[in-house]
């Protein structure tokens, strides 16, 4: 792993960076996820998003709002987190939509599992395009779920960041599915150290020593 | 009625009637002293457990250790007494469960233990908490009579 800086010294070429592996990640994962839903899937461009430590839980509609949260581990050379969020009444239709009947308002095992698996190629598809990228053979830890509030479960990813200083990095794409009321933020939450491996294999490490002042 | 909203990495402190409320305390933790005989309280959402190993120092409301003698330094201008303050805690949960023994998964367990450690240091005495789990937690303190009020998502309200 490389050097660790804060955050907020990314420089704008650095940021455009990691904007551009989120574009494309999420490009193919939304590919991934029209195929296996057989929609179309809309997706916005994605933002990094510099936010500070503080705003974290109010973020996405509030700290106490319940959502859907699914994570992977990403492990190799940019250690980091892959999550996708969405509110519930999403997670219910997305699993209409599968053909699987929602009788409650919790999730059965079969559910959790099916939204897991969604997540699976979801996640899979973006590393596999980062991986192409980069040169990097970045692999996936099992899913885990969790519905909860919504900062609480983003407040996990932070600390990390709270390590090293007040800021946090996502990298965010939301995806719509055409036609039903379905939306859900797909995260990469890179690691303090990944930060500077993923900027050097794209070939921008002068940029960051730029900056080192 | 004043309410504060006290957020991560945050502390506050508020006289009676006032309330403080943190939302969202996940691996979190939510700590308040309160002075029953003044009325007067205090909250801190601590992110992480010990200041003295991070290169971060910029922000001491973070860290158990810090965040507690911070609170206290506060409490004190106020004019409470360190002895006539009690304890209570909330949060360090576990949201996801991985298979593995990753620090920053079992991050709630350390964050539980330092506060504990840093309020015993202090002489203060815990005399309520609603710890770990896998559930998320917002905690209202009411200094009016020191009342504290857990919400989840999954267990609905409690008091503490």
């Amino acid at each position: 792993m490389g050097k660790i800086r804060p955050i907020t010294e990314l420089s704008p070429i650095q940021l455009d960076a990691l904007r551009e592996i989120g574009n494309i990640g999420a490009g193919n994962s939304a590919t991934a996820f029209a195929q296996f839903l057989g929609r179309k899937i809309d997706m916005t461009v994605p933002k990094v998003n510099i936010v500070e430590l503080s705003e974290v839980p109010e973020l996405y509609g509030g700290a106490d709002v319940p959502v859907v949260g699914i994570t992977l581990r990403v492990l190799g050379e940019a250690p980091g987190h892959m999550l996708f969020l969405l509110e519930q009444k999403s997670a219910f239709k997305l699993l209409e939509v599968l053909g699987m009947r929602v009788s409650s308002d919790s999730f059965s095992d079969m559910e959790v599992s099916a939204l897991k698996e969604i997540v699976n190629i979801l996640s899979g598809s973006y590393l596999s395009a980062f991986n192409q990228m980069t040169g990097f053979v970045l692999i996936q830890s099992v899913p885990a779920f969790a519905v909860d509030m919504a900062g609480a479960i983003l407040g996990v990813f932070m600390v990390e960041f709270g390590q090293m200083g007040d800021h946090g990095l996502l990298v965010e794409t939301q995806f719509h599915v055409d036609q039903e009321e379905i939306r859900g933020n797909l995260f990469f939450i890179p690691g303090q150290g990944s930060l500077d491996s993923i900027i050097k294999a794209l070939g921008l490490g002068a940029c960051y020593d730029d900056n080192s002042g | 009625m004043t309410i504060i909203r006290v957020k991560m990495a945050d502390l506050n402190v508020i006289e009676s009637p006032g309330v403080l409320i943190t939302s969202g305390l996940g691996s979190c933790i939510g700590v308040t002293l309160y002075d029953g005989k003044k009325r007067i309280g205090g909250m801190a959402h601590v992110m992480l457990p010990d200041s003295t190993t991070m290169r971060s120092q910029t922000n001491l409301a973070k860290y158990a250790d810090t965040a507690l003698e911070l609170l206290l330094e506060k409490l004190s201008k106020l004019g409470v007494e360190r002895r006539r303050l009690k304890a209570k805690m909330a949060g360090g949960a576990q949201m996801f469960n991985f298979d593995s023994d990753n620090d920053l998964m079992r991050i709630g367990a350390r964050n539980t233990e330092a506060v504990k450690k840093k309020l015993e240091e202090c002489g203060i005495p815990l005399i309520a908490e609603d710890t770990g789990g896998s559930h998320g937690r917002t905690m209202e303190f009411y200094t009016e009579n020191g009342l504290v009020i857990i919400k989840s998502v999954k267990m609905g309200d409690s008091e503490l």
